[in-house]
């Protein structure tokens, strides 16, 4: 059985930023593997390590600079990685079906049984990518997955679905799926040097809308994001000055006068 | 003309909140744009929920028999024919975790752009939305191209529609493909000693605390207290501390006196937990963290400074 993961790098700001235009300032972004996406790696290689899966394979939608955290999942234990890019995709705001367009492509070369992907990407919180994609390409599909037991003869997985208020769905969904995962559905690994040093040699292959038989129309996006700033804030805190040892003096009278005390 | 479609949300045999602020945006946008506004009901007590979404400002509510609980397929197809049926030029949806489980595939369906987790909408030329963005830092405005979309809408950021409508209420039929998913039970989670419900007092920590053996100085803030510990999701997620002590959509709803936020960025899952706290306080490094948006006081500063004076105040 393979495996599709995608992987997404995302954007997080500094606790200090500005905003330029319609985005935050280059310089006040840092670049991580999203943090959903790193328990969906997790997943797919426990299936590699327990004999399910034969491969698993990554991929990712960014420029060259995604491959730092491409080389992270490698380095957990992916045995390979597609980079999709063009220029095409420079600068405009990718809505779903655009990215659905690239992982449809992708997932026609690779065909998998099972894609894995997070439930939302940290940076824009759309958390609609995968579903979407189970759509497109025909499979089944489950959103929100924080248990998943996958049965490779039979051809199903048994997943839970976290709801609201603490309460799980568990349902079974035929192969080929995509699931998207939730955190909490495993113990994501750190990568090891060892890990790292293979991740140097395994492939990264860079793609671009040509070589996916793709063109600038399939990817146009129905979206632009026309204005950025910070909120408002419409919050009345009063915000206690002075150092740790001041400020949590002042604190305390507060607690003492909502009536806190051991 | 645009009419609007919105689905109903449903477990366990009740309509959920969202439902009825769902409505409300929807009716927003129906006015905005000249249409009628239309109400899907799908599976569970279809007779009862039609009754409970007749409300104003609600022009049509269509019922479709199908199963009791939700099932992803059956609302695809039910919403994706009915849209189809009655033209609709949006389609809102709650961005809840079932909303989730099938608007974008309903959006590829239809062959429409979708946008989630909309806190804003404007109806000028074209569809515009506001949401957040980088962990709720900044808000955005995003342009809509087309004239059909789906789009789904933030727990709590609109009111509930209200009052009793005069809706026409019609059963529909819909033709429901064999579906390659399905539900075989639910269960609850949680559970254990301690119900941070209860508590009046919540010393709850974030991912702020950076490691396991740290959790210690939050533990000694809530007994120099006398409060009870609650923690994000992060925090449970490594298994630092048990399930039923995580706040949240996914945790607990909490109300206490006093909830003191150690390390807590704020993101609207966890917020929707706990923002009916009396008095909110926070502690973070970050003065932009959402949480200083909800809060009553705050410290900007670093809890391995703060905590420590803090439980010295109360030895
Ligand atoms: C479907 C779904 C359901 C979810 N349900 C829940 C839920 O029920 N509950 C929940 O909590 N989350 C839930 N989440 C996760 C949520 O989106 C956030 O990821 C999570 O709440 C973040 O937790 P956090 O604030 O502890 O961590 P972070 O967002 O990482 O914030 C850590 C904060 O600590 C501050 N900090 C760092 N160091 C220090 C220091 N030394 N001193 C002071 N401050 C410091 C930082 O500035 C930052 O603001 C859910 C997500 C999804 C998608």
């Amino acid at each position: 059985m393979k495996v599709l993961v995608t992987v997404k790098e995302v954007a997080e700001a500094d606790d200090d930023f500005a905003i330029e235009g319609t985005d935050i300032a280059e310089s006040d972004l840092e670049y991580d593997l999203n943090e959903w996406d790193d328990y969906a790696v997790e997943a797919a290689v426990q299936l590699a390590e327990a004999g399910i899966a034969d491969e698993v394979v990554t991929v990712t939608v960014g420029p060259e600079r995604a491959e730092e955290t491409i080389r992270m999942a490698l380095a957990k234990g992916a045995d390979r990685a597609v980079r999709v890019w063009d220029d095409a995709l420079e600068g405009g705001f990718a809505d779903v079906a655009s990215k659905v367009a690239l992982f449809e492509a992708v997932v026609d070369e690779e065909e998998p049984d099972l894609v894995l992907g997070g439930v939302q990407a940290a940076d824009t919180g759309f958390g609609a990518t995968g579903v979407a994609l189970a759509e497109r390409i025909g499979f089944e599909h489950a959103a929100v997955v924080n248990q998943l037991d996958v049965d490779a003869d039979a051809g199903v997985a048994h997943v839970h679905r976290e709801l609201e208020g603490g309460v799980e769905e568990l349902t079974d969904v035929d192969l080929p799926a995509v699931l998207t995962v939730q955190t909490g559905l495993n113990e994501p690994r750190y990568a090891s040097l060892r890990g790292i040093r293979q991740a140097q040699r395994k492939e990264i292959a860079a793609k671009d809308l040509a070589d996916l038989g793709l063109t600038a129309d399939d990817v146009e996006s129905a979206l632009t994001i026309t204005e950025m700033y910070e909120p408002e804030s419409e919050s009345d805190a009063e915000i206690i000055e002075g150092d740790a040892g001041e400020s949590a003096g002042r604190l305390a009278e507060v607690l003492r006068e909502k009536g806190v005390s051991a | 003309m645009m009419s609007v479609l919105v689905a109903a949300e449903h477990r366990r045999g009740a309509l959920r909140d969202v439902t009825y602020e769902a409505i409300t945006a929807g009716r927003e946008l129906a006015d905005e744009r000249g249409g009628d506004l239309h109400v899907a009901v799908v599976g569970g007590d279809v007779d009862g929920f039609a009754e409970d979404v007749n409300r104003e400002g609600v022009d049509a509510v269509h019922a479709v028999e199908d199963g009791e609980e939700f099932d992803h397929n059956a609302y695809q197809a039910a919403v994706s024919t009915l849209a189809d049926r009655i033209d609709a030029g949006a389609v809102v949806l709650p961005n809840s975790v079932n909303g989730l489980d099938y608007a974008p595939a309903l959006a590829e369906d239809l062959g429409a752009p979708i946008v989630t987790d909309a806190v804003g909408i404007a109806y000028d030329d074209g569809l515009t939305v506001t949401r957040e963005m980088y962990g709720s830092k900044v808000e955005t405005t995003v342009d809509v191209a087309g004239d059909r979309f789906v789009l789904t809408v933030r727990g709590g950021e609109w009111p509930p529609a209200e009052g009793v409508g005069d809706a026409t209420v019609e059963a529909a039929e819909v033709d429901i493909p064999e579906s390659g998913a399905r539900v075989t039970g639910f269960e609850e989670v949680g559970g254990g000693d301690v119900d941070i419900a209860d508590a009046d007092v919540l010393v709850s920590v974030g991912r702020g605390i950076e490691e396991e053996e740290n959790l210690e100085l939050v533990e000694e803030l809530a007994d120099a207290l006398g409060a009870t510990l609650s923690a994000s999701r992060p925090i449970v997620d490594n298994g630092w501390l048990p399930k039923n002590r995580q706040v949240g959509q996914s945790g607990k709803v909490v109300t206490p006196d006093v909830y003191i936020a150690v390390g807590i960025s704020g993101a609207v899952q966890h917020v929707a937990g706990m923002k009916g706290s009396d008095t909110i306080i926070a502690i973070n490094t970050d003065p932009n963290a959402p949480i200083f948006d909800i809060a009553d006081y705050g410290i900007v500063g670093d809890l391995f400074d703060v905590v420590p004076e803090l439980i010295d105040e109360f030895a």
